[in-house]
């Protein structure tokens, strides 16, 4: 080999190696700059009476997000309540009972839904539910995240309650325990931390979406005025107020991304910090 | 008499040879001296000091556990490659110390050439490929006929030539095990290493693999320095020239305990422990 | 079970619901440029156009830093490193797309309007691609914005993959003498290239059905055009700025069957990437 391709090839490898650093520090930096711009205009944007005020009308100040912050609350909690049982049911039946043909035909089916673009979501459920019953409402919204929902907890339910070994399962069908009652009480608590987990993560993945609530919630100047109305959610009104060209609404929008973006990194790390602990 | 066969015995000799071969510059000698390695903070193996000798056979026996294949990934700087090697002492190959810090163990690893004991052909590369694999890493723009000779005559020294010849161009892991092996062995010898490095290299083979490889060794100790790890004694017995017998101190770290030609070691071990291994007290 | 019942409705609501455009335009809808409410013209065109560009533009961008970042956590980074740096990238995945829309309107818009574009304009303006007026928003920043949303999916699935392959394959090639780079390059990367490929397909599945932050920044006309400076569409960010105000029946229907259309794409891309990673999973053993 002479000295010259040596050299060449040295060279080679510490640029191509040096490149790869860079798009790695890169990828860090722009999350570092979304993230700092967001918490330092929404701080500063931040004050209290956007967290207890109503939305005042353009060109009054001292406008909040109250009733938003109040319908993203029970949204979440609608989506949550629709998905948790179909979706944990789901994973159970996909873990526990389900023959691996049967079972490689829903896991796919389940990762297809979850690939379904969340407008297409919000698309649907208008159809389905907002046009039959001619409003706009908080229900429907429910339903969209919650179709958002399922396949995340079924699927992370699913690969926890694998996680739990065998041997316990045959311990306690060994002891005389029906099958459904071994799964209830044996293997879903030895999984319990992993189905939260994912859980958590459905739920800070909902709390975030726009789109399926653009068509179905829609949004409401009134407050909350119960489930069949429509309804304001959080990130909805950060979008309406970042579009919007008064600049006070515009600080508002940036509060708003302050307090949903603390919420949903919040979770996520709060996630993390429960597995490792699991872990270790 | 018996001082005198003694002394034959002792590691003098190899170190004699040394000293004869330094005059008649030939390749392909590798001195240990005062070598120790570390995984992490557990010591692996320590102050191993032996020569090995040019175009000879040397096995490296002993008991599971005793640091033989950590010895000889010192060999070829590969130790250090997993995140937490660490190595103290020196190396000396032709008088240079691979451990210095101007020798770049990307050049070194031309001269040392290096087997597994999983036969690894890359998946995605045909046999033809698989070969010249580290030739075209030094010639990018070769012409197909000149890396063919080359191709040629490593499968032919690995033994493999005539039962892939006609299908060069399919993939490197359609092979039996065996074949693997030898497929990985002309890998190694394309690059025109001085030393080939063997870590047990026959350990997930059939009995009738392991014997065509055992004889193909010989062919390639002609014109290169082996080393080889092997568990297996009879085959340290069948293939080798000289041997060197680790096992684990009380510390939990490999030293070597004996060295020397490989017929006087089992059949006239000096050390009790050595004797120990052979009659197969344990181990 | 449940699960494949959503998707069998979801797909006949669909169809019935666009039926009304359906039946008026016939497959001239997917041919067609027009949108006009009063007129009842629609097309499709632009905003097909606008996505598959905005999500090239994207990819494009993002292929190698995820690449390269994967590689970094893989080989390069030191062990403490390791851990930490992934689960940041990860974090920018968690990120809500209305939030990454706020920022790419108010600090993104900005600096692609000045100095990139108009620097692109005045020095490589005689390209196609280069022409027109620095707005800002468009294909430029959109593209810029998706390459950010995907770049954590793309890097997280190709550092598993790379991480799946086996050690004794590196060392193989180290053995021979190769560089850091060549290692990776010859030994690591053939060996996972389905798992890479199937990872950057389900990128551009992501990107493809990416809505509110490229509606943010893409500025919202309905032109087929090529500059990237040009402010345009996709189909999700047609379907979300209109869809309240859509009035009639076969604007509503248009708009329907633009999102029939989104979900055909993403569904073909999907099912192409869980084939390749499922492909990749169960060949391995036979690799062995």
């Amino acid at each position: 080999m002479s000295k010259r391709m040596y050299l060449r090839r040295t060279w080679f490898n510490r640029i191509m190696l040096g490149l790869c650093s860079v798009a790695a520090g890169l990828a860090i930096m722009v999350l570092a700059l979304i993230l700092g711009y967001t918490l330092t205009r929404g701080i500063s944007a931040m004050n209290l009476s956007f967290l207890t005020n109503a939305a005042k009308p353009v060109g009054e100040v001292g406008g909040g997000m109250r009733n938003e912050i109040f319908g993203t609350f029970i949204l979440v909690i609608l989506g949550s309540v629709l998905a948790i049982p179909v979706g944990l049911m789901a994973g159970i039946f996909l873990s526990e009972f389900a023959s691996p043909k049967v079972a490689t035909a829903v896991q796919f089916a389940a990762d297809i839904l979850a690939g379904i673009p969340s407008i297409v979501v919000g698309v649907f459920v208008y159809a389905i539910v907002v046009q039959p019953m001619h409003s706009y409402s908080a229900l429907s919204a429910g339903v969209a995240l919650a179709i958002i929902m399922v396949p995340i907890v079924a699927r992370t339910a699913e690969e926890s309650l694998r996680l739990v070994p065998n041997s316990m399962r045959e311990a306690a069908l060994a002891l005389g325990i029906t099958r459904w009652r071994a799964v209830v009480g044996v293997v879903i608590p030895g999984a319990l931390t992993g189905i939260v987990t994912g859980i958590m993560l459905a739920v800070a993945r909902i709390a975030g979406e726009t789109a399926p609530l653009l068509f179905t919630a829609l949004g409401s100047q009134f407050g909350v005025q119960g489930l069949l109305k429509p309804i304001g959610a959080l990130p909805l009104q950060i979008y309406h107020y970042a579009l919007s060209p008064y600049r006070d609404q515009q600080q508002q929008a940036w509060a708003g991304a302050f307090l949903l973006i603390m919420l949903v990194l919040g979770i996520s790390i709060l996630v993390r910090w429960i597995s490792n602990r699991k872990h270790n | 008499m018996a001082m005198i066969s003694n002394l034959v015995n002792e590691n003098i000799l190899p170190k004699l040879e040394t000293a004869h071969n330094k005059h008649k510059d030939q390749k392909g000698i590798l001195e240990v001296q005062d070598l120790s390695a570390w995984y992490r903070n557990t010591l692996a193996i320590k102050h191993i000091t032996m020569t090995i000798q040019s175009q000879t056979i040397t096995s490296i026996i002993g008991p599971s556990g005793c640091g033989k294949s950590t010895f000889i990934r010192c060999l070829n700087r590969l130790h250090e490659v997993s995140h937490c090697g660490r190595v103290e002492g020196c190396v000396l190959l032709d008088d240079k110390d691979i451990y210095a810090r101007d020798v770049d163990p990307v050049v070194l690893r031309r001269r040392i050439g290096m087997v597994f004991q999983k036969p690894s052909p890359f998946p995605t590369m045909s046999i033809f490929d698989n070969v010249a694999a580290g030739l075209k890493l030094t010639q990018f723009w070769s012409k197909r006929w000149e890396l063919e000779e080359v191709v040629e005559k490593s499968l032919r020294l690995a033994a493999i030539w005539d039962e892939v010849k006609d299908k060069l161009g399919q993939s490197g892991a359609s092979l039996s095990g065996g074949q693997q092996q030898r497929l990985c062995i002309a890998r190694a010898i394309a690059v025109e290493p001085e030393i080939i490095l063997l870590d047990e290299p026959c350990s997930a083979l059939d009995p009738a693999s392991t014997l065509k490889i055992e004889d193909l060794m010989r062919n390639l100790a002609e014109q290169y320095t082996i080393v080889i790890v092997t568990h297996n004694m009879q085959q340290a017995a069948r293939v080798s020239d000289m041997a060197a017998f680790f096992m684990m101190a009380s510390d939990r770290a490999g030293e070597l305990v004996e060295y020397g030609i490989t017929s006087q070691i089992f059949t006239n071990p000096r050390d009790k422990r050595t004797e120990d291994y052979i009659t197969g007290r344990f181990g | 079970m449940v699960i494949v019942a959503i998707l069998l409705v979801l797909v006949i609501v669909l169809a019935i619901n666009a039926m009304p455009a359906i039946s008026k335009f016939g497959f001239s809808f997917i041919g067609s440029s027009s949108w006009d409410a009063v007129r009842a013209a629609f097309g499709a065109l632009p905003a097909i156009f606008g996505t598959l560009l905005s999500s090239a533009i994207g990819l494009l961008i993002a292929i190698p830093i995820s690449l390269g970042a994967a590689i970094f956590l893989v080989e390069l980074a030191p062990t403490w490193l390791r851990g930490p740096a992934s689960f940041v990238i990860e974090m920018l995945a968690a990120i809500p797309s209305v939030i990454i829309g706020l920022w790419g309107l108010f600090v993104l818009v900005p600096i692609v309007r000045n100095p990139i574009e108009s620097w692109l304009g005045s020095k490589l303006g005689f390209l196609p691609f280069f022409q027109g007026p620095p707005f800002g928003v468009g294909f430029l920043a959109a593209g810029f914005i998706l390459a950010i949303m995907v770049i954590p999916i793309i890097s997280a699935m190709s550092r598993d993959a790379m991480r799946a392959v086996p050690d004794q394959q590196r060392e193989a090639m180290l053995a021979l003498g190769a560089t850091r780079w060549e290692m990776v390059r010859q030994a690591v990367l053939p060996y996972c290239r389905s798992g890479l490929v199937g990872a950057v397909i389900l990128g551009l599945g992501r990107a493809l059905g990416e809505t509110m932050a490229v509606t943010m920044v893409i500025g919202n006309s309905y032109t087929i055009s090529s500059s990237l400076f040009s402010p345009n569409s996709t189909i999700a960010s047609k379907i979300a700025n209109e869809f309240s105000e859509a009035s009639s029946g076969v604007f509503v229907g248009s708009l329907i069957e633009l999102a029939l259309i989104l979900f055909a794409i993403t569904l073909v891309v999907n099912v192409i990437a869980r084939l390749l990673l499922w492909r990749m999973t169960s060949v391995k053993g036979t690799i062995e």
